[in-house]
């Protein structure tokens, strides 16, 4: 019999995906095209210091956590009108692994 | 990481061959030049603002792409004949810049200004560089990231030209990352389609 299980989301696949997606124009310590995402998990949109967020950003009011990062990834634009991310993340379970790197990088002392 | 003196010859040898018969087929303005109707009946409208962060985005990237280069250039790490393939590869991303900046323009917008050299040395960790393969080894990386971001950014295009002129500056991308890869050693991805997943 097979059981229904939830998969876990992976940090470990998590930080493979980001490296490979996310580090073209995001650093965890660094602003680059994008904001560093040190810290972000928690954390109000648009508070990367130092960087040039887009005014609808700055104005979200948006708190970054597991379901606003989800639908962040899935379609930045739909979640804040306005911004500048044209790249998405279609697969819900890349989606999670890459939420889980964030939120458990944020957790490290 | 190119583990073998042999291997690093013949991946010399295969860099130098390789960029030898690579050649921009055009320039990327001339690849946009056909865009300026479409650009100015288009200007300022809402739909054309999204490709315009986009192609900013894109922009800086290029920009940091420049800079990785000259930081390459200047570390004194690099030897010919792969300081002259790193030349021709900053010109190719500086045809590049040069065309997003334009397009950018053209549509109304304000292309992102390139930062201060240092910034990026700081960003990229350029004091970690020690040597040539540490030099190509952060090129390739940077040549890879900038082939998934604009594979990655094309559905997003409303304007489907300006999403063919993004899948043509990725081709760019992946030539130089497939020379830089091959110089230091590696072999192919395993399997088809490795870009953009």
């Amino acid at each position: 019999m097979q059981a229904f299980s939830l998969q876990a989301a992976d940090a470990v696949r998590g930080k493979q995906l980001y490296e490979a997606r996310c580090g073209a124009c995001h650093s965890i310590d660094e602003n680059r095209a994008g904001p560093a995402h040190k810290g972000v998990y928690g954390r109000k949109a648009g508070l990367a210091k130092g960087f040039d967020y887009s005014s609808s950003v700055k104005a979200s009011k948006i708190i970054w956590n597991e379901k606003s990062l989800d639908r962040w990834l899935t379609d930045p634009e739909k979640l804040i009108p306005g911004q500048k991310m044209g790249f998405s993340v279609p697969d819900a379970g890349d989606r999670a692994d890459l939420i889980e790197f964030l939120r458990t990088y944020n957790a490290r002392p | 990481m190119n583990k073998s003196g042999d291997s690093t010859v013949s991946g010399r040898r295969s860099f130098l061959g390789t960029a030898t018969l690579s050649v921009l087929s055009a320039s990327a303005l001339a690849l946009l030049s056909g865009r300026d109707v479409l650009a100015a009946s288009h200007a300022g409208a809402m739909k054309e603002a999204g490709d315009v962060a986009i192609l900013n985005v894109a922009l800086g990237l290029e920009h940091e792409g420049i800079n990785a280069y000259t930081l390459g250039a200047q570390s004194g790490l690099l030897q010919k004949p792969v300081l002259d393939i790193a030349v021709r590869f900053q010109s190719d991303h500086k045809e590049h810049r040069d065309a997003l900046a334009a397009t950018i323009r053209k549509l109304g917008g304000k292309p992102v200004e390139e930062k201060a050299l240092g910034d990026y040395a700081k960003s990229l960790k350029a004091d970690t560089l020690k040597n040539q393969a540490d030099v190509l080894e952060l090129a390739a990386r940077l040549e890879l990231g900038a082939t998934n971001a604009y594979l990655g950014v094309l559905p997003s295009f409303k304007d489907a030209q300006l999403a063919k002129v993004a899948a043509r500056l990725a081709a760019d991308e992946v030539m130089h990352w497939t020379i830089l890869n091959n110089a230091l050693g590696k072999g192919l991805p395993a399997g088809g389609m490795p870009f953009g997943a």
